[in-house]
């Protein structure tokens, strides 16, 4: 079959399911998500076709004379395409389970199929009318999914949300209107051959502006206010598409724009990315440390790995912009090895995350405790989604992490002595938000999986149903694939480094072995499993050799000899974040308020009340004066619109008598 | 022979605690046990029964073969006596710092798991030293990996460069970065049992018999593995890049010259200082890390 044909069928499934979803019948309802996975499936299929085919249009329709409805796909696309169907396809399998208990499945059903279409549309669109069209359809439903829960928080979250991505939007309409305006064209593709028309200081806004538009929707740093907010209203498994693939349709449309349409730019575009990348990835994952809401943590880890994707695609640029082809290959495929294992990982822990919400009705971890006994598999695949977002070998998220240090490690091979210097710093910052994501895990996983219940919800915790298990064992199991199987990533990768870099074959794959020929190095994810398994079992042969087989007594935990330990006793999440609060408390500011109540002043304690937070250092002092102003000039505004009928019919004369006098 | 060089590391770490605890307890007056008193006590742990808590997973079960495992990956990468290390392809300097990540990761679970203050203790603070100490090796090694073109662990070696002013400065950043990652004084106490400062013995306080000759197995491993790692990438001279036996026998002589250096240099650290207060730790790590981010740049600016 030819692509549009797949196309057409994966767009049928989705619209059937939505349509379907909006009918009165609730038995089906339930299952209406085995059409967006086939769907999903169909278009898994499409993105192969455009990963090794040349560019193609898919579909075209002339509106009028202006708007001409196009989308088409390229390698770009078809990447895009298909890390968007790996984790549809896992997540409507969870859905079925998920939202059986949700009031409203059918609008819920009904969302849920656009979205995704209009994510598809977003990084199929051909031209520029098509892109913002598709790129609205998506914010909005997306903030109706926000606001699902139709709570007090979950309006404002919505709120914030559609504030940030409309200013997002006016930036994207600007830049699209510089870049028409100069060359004359609306397609991605003629623009890209006309854009060498482009002034230098226009290209450079055009980039400022795709890094402001685009950067909102994926959440970088200081733009990042409405990610932690918005993703944990949502439902779980719409955080997951929101996490895991929406927030990358603003990477494809910064790529589409600044790596793709403008081409290659000068040294400091590189480096403005690797900045704002390590900036993000380091503040991201320092708030995600102090977050004791799952949901929001894990949105905090969002921004993050974003920043540790531009931290591979600015590297990609900067070498590009010094001549070094090869290297920017590798960079590059750093930054969209981690794009799709991002996809994966995150959106395999909010569908954990989702699980751990329905069986205990808390987000909170220090209501959770204990959960490994009572969940092992939504336990267990958390664990993994922990490993691989932590970069840990075996997993996915190791390979593109390694690949990013190799990638930021080759700077010094590049001409100019900024790029020398920014690179290993950018290693540095990579360092520091793994150790702190690891941090971070432990946290996240020891507390709420580990220890005892710490409530009655936790105690009474059941295991999800068989397809939420599923839907999150795929992803899992993609988590471990992506890790060991490295060479399979980098075959739909290549074309993709090709069309931006038009290298192949860098970094290079050798059996299980993963390497980069300039710096003589190599890793097996395979290998390294490998090793673990079989020395495992050398171990316990080893041990039993020795020690015999020996008794284990089941008892107590150490109580210092106070009988019983209680749940309460044990390590919380905050006092296990406590040093990294202190040390870095010139980022976090923390503020805390402690009321002793007495009986006898001073010997006999009624009550203690504690209050601690750290200041939300963004929202405090950069949205909040924004906001007041904006407050302050609705004031005086607010005086031109009484409510006066004769005042505004006084407005429209002297409107038309200035229109009189000036328009002639 | 090649094939077998990790045997050296899992072999003799035990020796060199024993080594370095005798020679503590000499240079403080003290007789001290023989040096080779771990090993009795590692029989004497995996001939012992078992006590577990009964509040604990699967996690806290995995754990000690996870850490002694990946201790036991991490040493097949490392060239001990000779640079032809048939293993290193299966990962590079930078991944044996996430094989090290993923030792402490597990650990840091374990002593969640026991759902004692105690571990949980240990296991933040464990957290908290790896996100200062992290940084600073990595940009250590970034100075070694530079210089030598590659971040083959191998061919860092066997490139064979010594002492240059950002080299010096890295091995300084890189000693206290072993200290940290060892729990060794001023960072960490590894004689002590007191819960006010005790770091990685908070995390293994849950464990008994054999689990317990596991992790403490595999932190003696980590802890001669560090002392290798350093001079194989800031001081490689001696080491044989060959696999003839006159090589390896003139380069095991210098290893063991090395490893005794070490020795040495901990006891009389570790006999001279004082441990420092949790929250003064940033104040050394951070120098540290100051001065692995000035070997960088020197060798940057001036190419040596």
């Amino acid at each position: 079959m030819d692509p549009e044909s797949y196309l057409y069928i994966g767009i049928l499934f989705f619209l059937l399911g939505a349509v379907i979803s909006l009918l009165p019948l609730p038995k089906v309802k339930n299952y209406t998500y085995i059409l967006s996975s086939t769907g999903a499936l169909s278009f898994a299929l499409l993105s192969l076709h455009l990963l090794f085919a040349t560019p193609r249009n898919l579909f075209s329709a002339q509106i009028s004379s202006l708007f001409n409805l196009a989308f088409s796909g390229d390698a770009i696309s078809g990447f895009f395409v298909l890390t968007i169907s790996i984790l549809t396809f896992a997540v409507s399998i969870y859905s079925i389970g998920y939202i059986r208990d949700l009031k409203n499945k059918g609008l819920m059903g009904f969302l849920f199929n656009i979205f995704i279409l209009s994510m598809y549309a977003v990084v199929l669109s051909g031209n520029i009318i098509t892109f913002l069209i598709s790129w609205e359809t998506m914010s909005i439903v997306s903030y109706f999914l926000v606001t699902f829960d139709r709570e007090g928080k979950s309006a404002k979250a919505g709120l914030i949300y559609a504030v940030m991505t409309h200013i997002g939007t006016a930036f994207i309409i600007i830049l699209f209107f510089l870049l028409y305006r100069y060359t004359g064209s609306m397609n991605f593709s003629d623009m890209k051959n006309l854009s060498s028309q482009i002034p230098e200081n226009l290209r450079n806004l055009v980039f400022v502006f795709s890094i402001i538009g685009f950067g909102t929707k994926a959440g970088i740093i200081p733009l990042h206010t409405w990610l932690p907010k918005a993703h944990p209203a949502a439902p779980s498994n719409i955080s997951a598409l929101m996490s895991g693939v929406m927030i990358k349709t603003g990477i494809y449309g910064f790529i589409r724009i600044s790596m793709d349409v403008l081409g290659q730019g000068p040294e400091w575009w590189g480096i403005a990315v690797i900045v704002i990348g390590a900036a993000s990835s380091i503040l991201g994952v320092m708030y995600a440390l102090m977050e004791h809401d799952l949901k929001r943590l894990l949105a905090y880890h969002s921004v993050e790995n974003i920043g540790i994707i531009l931290l591979g695609l600015g590297a990609s640029m900067m070498f590009k912009s010094n001549g070094l082809y090869t290297l920017s290959a590798i960079a590059l495929i750093a930054g969209f090895y981690h794009t799709i294992n991002h996809a994966v990982f995150k959106g395999l822990l909010f569908l954990g995350a989702g699980s751990v919400m329905h069986a205990t009705h808390t987000k909170n971890m220090e209501d959770m405790g204990g959960l490994l006994k009572s969940m092992p598999y939504t336990g267990l695949f958390f664990l993994i989604g922990s490993i691989s977002i932590c970069a840990l070998p075996p997993f996915n998220g190791f390979v593109s992490e390694w690949l990013t240090y190799q990638s930021l490690l080759l700077g010094f091979k590049s001409p100019s002595i900024t790029s020398k210097i920014i690179s290993p710093l950018g290693g540095a910052a990579l360092a520091l938000t793994g150790a702190l994501a690891a941090a971070c895990f432990v946290k996240a996983f020891g507390i709420s999986f580990l220890g005892m219940p710490r409530n009655k919800h936790a105690e009474n915790a059941k295991e999800s149903s068989l397809s939420m298990i599923i839907g999150m064992g795929i992803l899992a199991f993609s988590c471990l694939l992506f890790g060991i199987f490295p060479g399979m990533v980098l075959t739909v990768l290549q074309p993709v480094s090709f069309m931006l870099t038009g290298l192949y074959g860098t970094p290079y794959q050798q059996g299980s072995l993963l390497g980069i020929s300039e710096t003589f190095s190599t890793i097996s994810p395979m290998a390294i499993l490998i090793t673990l398994i079989v020395m495992s079992f050398a171990t316990i042969i080893f041990i039993s050799s020795i020690g015999g087989k020996r008794k284990i007594v089941y008892g107590d935990s150490w109580d210092c000899g106070i009988p019983a330990l209680t749940p309460r006793m044990q390590y919380t999440a905050t006092a296990f974040t406590k040093p990294i609060r202190m040390i870095f408390k010139r980022i976090y500011l923390p503020r805390r308020e402690l009321k002793v109540s007495y009986l006898v002043k001073p010997f006999f304690v009624k009550s203690i009340e504690y209050k601690g937070e750290i200041t939300p250092f963004f929202d405090r002092y950069i949205y909040e004066p924004v906001i007041v102003f904006i407050h302050r000039i609705a004031e005086r505004v607010k005086l031109l619109q009484s409510g006066s009928l004769h005042l505004y019919l006084a407005y429209i004369l002297i409107t038309l008598i200035l229109l009189l006098i000036f328009g002639t | 022979m090649q094939y077998f060089q990790f045997l050296i590391i899992i072999i003799l770490s035990p020796l060199i605690q024993g080594t370095i605890k005798k020679l503590k307890a000499n240079m403080q007056g003290r007789v001290g046990p023989g040096i080779f008193q771990p090993y009795y006590d590692l029989i004497r742990l995996l001939k012992k029964d078992m006590v577990i808590s009964n509040v604990t997973s699967w996690i806290f079960k995995a754990t000690p073969y996870i850490v002694f495992t990946s201790t036991v990956a991490a040493s097949m990468i490392v060239p001990v006596i000779t640079t032809e290390s048939p293993f290193d392809v299966m990962g590079d300097v930078i991944a044996l710092i996430y094989i090290f990540a993923l030792g402490i990761f597990f650990m840091a679970l374990a002593s969640l798991d026991a759902a004692t203050a105690f571990g949980g203790e240990g296991s933040s603070r464990e957290m908290t030293v790896a996100i200062l100490v992290e940084p600073m090796m990595m940009l250590s090694i970034f100075t070694a990996a530079i210089s030598a073109g590659s971040t083959n662990i191998s061919r860092i070696a066997g490139s064979g460069l010594i002492f240059s002013p950002s080299h010096v400065l890295a091995l300084t950043a890189f000693l206290v970065a072993i200290i940290a990652e060892t729990g060794r004084i001023p960072v960490d106490n590894p004689d002590t049992h007191l819960e006010l400062t005790m770091i990685h013995e908070g995390m293994v306080l849950e464990y008994s018999g054999r689990y317990l000759a596991l992790m403490e197995w595999a932190h003696y491993m980590k802890q001669m593995l560090l002392f290798t790692i350093a001079f194989d990438i800031f001081f490689p001279i001696g080491i044989a890049n060959n696999v003839e036996i006159s090589g390896l026998a003139m380069s095991s002589g210098i290893y063991i010259l090395k490893m005794l250096f070490m020795a040495v240099l901990m006891a009389l650290i570790e006999s001279t200082r004082a441990k420092m207060r949790f929250f003064q730790l940033p104040s050394i790590l951070g120098g540290a890390f100051v001065m692995a981010l000035l070997s960088v740049l020197t060798y940057i600016m001036m190419g040596k």
